[in-house]
């Protein structure tokens, strides 16, 4: 069926006929007749921000909780460039995300018109793709062209530039059933032999692991389901990314905890010894491998993943398997089930053997105080009163992500939002709105920092709007954590400008939002704190004042290889020198 | 590009690589890529290149299919092989990419290059000129009393060739296409 309408009309028709039910925007001059068809119309819900970036951020807590892609509408010039911190964080952790901006009429670009940006120059380093679009018989062709291309594939942000006259012309509709069908079709069947080498390594393998990443989440809830089939059936241990936290849940026996920088003892020794390593859907971030000429030294190691760019870009891999994750593990669990199940028991057990030893070293345990709140109690003490409820956890960057991910349980995906590759401080409270947007009932947790939580805190005024009972957790040790952790580490204890001074009181802030706000500062009131929080119903800033000087443990230090990890009662004074102190 | 092609070697980037890549040969690759003649396919294919600190050596592109709104870029790149083996991957997930093809690995293949010099001079520099222009089969395509235009084409050494006689001999002004490649046979 194809119809005459305008482009703005066009705009709203695809995203419907995409599925769209959502939309996270901030309104300006370059599209106000969208904004004018979204007055219009009721299937389309529009969730108004107080910052380009929060609907970024938004849309991805939107798209990483639900695997559908999250929409985001934004102005031209000073809309779109808001925007891309938030696609760029898209992109790192691919996250499927169509942006969909206005621009200056097409008679007037180059002029440097008012509220002009190149924005498919600005934008084209941080998306898979994007468009502008000059005529509007074209723009539905385009959006469904960008919605296809968003989700097929390692899913990523695009964007579409619509000019102003192109939303206010008439062109014809075209459905996303007659839209021409893109040459962008990724391949997602892994190649036979290939697979059968990795059943064959996992016959015979001494010491495997598999270490998973958020390629797996992103593959489909079918995926997760093969993996967690996969490992409960050759009984291999199982470590992931901070990306892939959820795919396998943190009460199976076989998990050993996140791996990488800080990841567990028993996860980055498991890597380190091992004699197969079965990537599947992570990337070999530098986080994750620590020193490249001592990761993993005498290991196979097999790699799935569905770009191509991503095998072999910094670690060289024996087995790659070009693929989508769900469909290779199908095929590899076939074919293992087809050979017999066979796994090399007896040496595999030993292994276990040594792992348990791992473990017995406990390298989360933390001096505890009766007088100051520990953060990493704190999460404990969240997760103990939390892990039985319907419950989702964003995260904003440093010390306190970290201890999330160490100190919090996902026995799903897509329950933990965090910006890993990016590592986008202001990413958790408007990822949270999202969250709470797609799933109303669930109980939506931001576990935030001081300082990451006021890059973005003008987004309670949203939560508070649209009756979005978002719980900003922050853990307040009035410092940038991470910072002086490694300003400890590295620079002789000298803690340039990564203090907070002056920072708000969170409770009056909360109050002024029209939130509840809640502090504690003495454990023995902590339960009882974190309670009034879960029963309020409404956003609430919690204000948990933590030990201050509180350091993230285990820890590689940079320039360091899995075996050389610093445990949390060693000096750490000077811990990273030479040749590590160079990088990031 | 199938997974195959990857299996090669593995690169050593990574902000976690503490040693030079010195010792690791260097290879000059001519890839031919096939795209989507839209706007900005350039300045993406470009931008990688820019964006990952990959070389650039040669680089030309113009539409081939104009029915199929398809052009060829030739980019003539160095690298060590894993970083070579890298170039093509990204390539070949920019989306208005259609194919990318390694001709130095696929090859034998066919190169060419068309190049312009403006060589000014009177008496016996112009006369030699002319002679060596003959030599290399160069064409006269303007000139003076005092200046040629030569138009020469052929592989990129035999125009660095030619640019080196000329140099002494008055050469002004140089104007080189890039080269443009092609497998040899069926």
């Amino acid at each position: 069926m194809t119809r005459q309408m305008t482009g703005a009309q066009i705009v709203i028709k695809a995203l419907k006929d995409q599925g769209v039910d959502t939309v996270f925007g901030y309104p300006g001059g370059a599209v106000l007749p969208i904004y004018d068809e979204i007055f219009q119309q009721n299937g389309i819900r529009h969730i108004l921000v107080r910052h380009e970036q929060g609907a970024t951020h938004a849309a991805e807590g939107y798209a990483r909780s639900t695997g559908k892609p999250g929409v985001v509408l934004v102005t031209s010039g000073p809309g779109a460039t808001n925007a891309v911190t938030g696609m760029t964080d898209a992109l790192m952790d691919s996250i499927p995300m169509v942006v969909l901006s206005g621009q200056v009429p097409t008679f007037m670009i180059g002029t440097d018109g008012f509220q002009e940006a190149d924005t498919v120059g600005i934008t084209r380093p941080c998306s898979k793709h994007n468009w502008l679009v000059k005529d509007t018989n074209k723009l539905a062709q385009t959006i469904h062209q960008a919605f296809h291309v968003a989700t097929s594939g390692r899913p990523g942000p695009v964007l579409v530039d619509i000019p102003k006259d192109v939303q206010f012309a008439t062109g014809t509709y075209v459905g996303p059933n007659k839209a021409e069908i893109s040459h962008y079709q990724p391949q997602l069947k892994g190649n036979i032999d290939e697979i059968t080498a990795l059943v064959e390594a996992i016959e015979t393998a001494e010491r495997p692991v598999f270490y998973t990443g958020g390629g797996v989440i992103n593959s489909g809830t079918g995926a997760c389901q093969l993996l967690r089939e996969f490992v409960a059936g050759t009984g291999f241990p199982i470590t992931s990314t901070l990306m892939g936290l959820g795919a396998y849940p943190a009460s199976g026996e076989q998990w050993l905890g996140m791996l990488g920088m800080h990841g567990t003892y028993e996860a980055n020794l498991a890597m380190h010894d091992c004699d197969l390593m079965i990537n599947v859907g992570a990337r070999f971030d530098d986080r994750i491998t620590g020193r490249i000429d001592g990761f993993s030294p005498k290991s196979t190691k097999v790699h799935i993943d569905i770009d191509a760019s991503s095998i072999n870009k910094v670690i060289h891999v024996d087995i790659p398997i070009l693929g989508d994750v769900g469909h290779v593990l199908e095929d590899a669990l076939r074919l293992w089930k087809s050979r017999g199940r066979k796994t090399n028991t007896a040496s595999v057990t030993k292994w276990w053997a040594k792992i348990n030893e791992w473990r017995g070293i406990n390298c989360l345990a933390f001096t505890n105080s009766t007088t100051t709140i520990k953060p990493q109690h704190a999460l404990q003490r969240l997760e103990a009163l939390t892990s039985e409820t319907e419950r989702y956890i964003t995260t904003e960057v440093g010390q306190h992500q970290m201890w999330a991910a160490q100190y919090l349980g996902f026995e799903d995906p897509h329950r933990f939002m965090t910006s890993g590759g990016l590592g986008t401080m202001g990413y958790g409270l408007p990822a949270s709105i999202g969250v709470q947007v797609a799933h109303p009932d669930a109980l939506v947790v931001n576990i935030a920092g001081d300082a990451s939580f006021l890059m973005n805190m003008q987004e309670m005024g949203t939560a508070v709007q649209f009756n979005l009972p978002v719980k900003q957790f922050i853990l307040n040790n009035e410092r940038l954590g991470m910072v002086r952790q490694w300003q400890q580490l590295l620079h002789g204890e000298r803690y340039s400008h990564s203090w907070s001074e002056s920072l708000p009181d969170f409770v009056k802030l909360a109050e002024a939002f029209g939130a509840k706000g809640i502090r504690c500062d003495d454990p023995k009131n902590l339960d009882d704190a974190i309670n009034e929080m879960l029963q309020y119903d409404g956003p609430v800033i919690f204000d948990c004042l933590v030990e201050k000087h509180e350091n993230c443990f285990p820890m590689i230090p940079s320039g360091k290889s899995h075996n050389e990890m610093l445990l949390g009662d060693e000096p750490v004074t000077d811990a990273i020198s030479g040749d590590g102190a160079v990088l990031v | 590009m199938n997974a195959l092609s990857l299996k090669k070697d593995a690169s050593r980037k990574s902000a976690y690589d503490l040693h030079s890549p010195l010792g690791t040969t260097i290879e000059t690759h001519t890839l031919a890529i096939v795209v989507d003649n839209e706007a900005g396919v350039l300045a993406r294919v470009i931008g990688l290149f820019a964006g990952r600190g990959y070389n650039i050596e040669s680089l030309t592109v113009a539409e081939v299919d104009h029915h199929g709104h398809l052009s060829r870029i030739t980019i003539v790149t160095t690298g060590t092989p894993s970083v070579i083996v890298q170039i093509k991957a990204q390539l070949a997930r920019i989306v208005p990419v259609h194919e990318v093809h390694d001709l130095t690995v696929e090859g034998p293949s066919v190169e060419r290059e068309l190049a312009m010099l403006k060589v000014s001079g009177t008496g016996e520099k112009r006369v030699e000129a002319m002679r060596l222009a003959g030599i290399f089969r160069a064409s006269v395509v303007d000139t003076t009393l005092e200046s040629f235009v030569f138009e020469i084409t052929g592989a990129p050494n035999k125009i660095d060739a030619f640019v080196d006689l000329m140099r002494p001999l008055g050469l002004s002004e140089i104007a080189r296409t890039g080269v443009a490649a092609m497998l040899r046979g069926i």
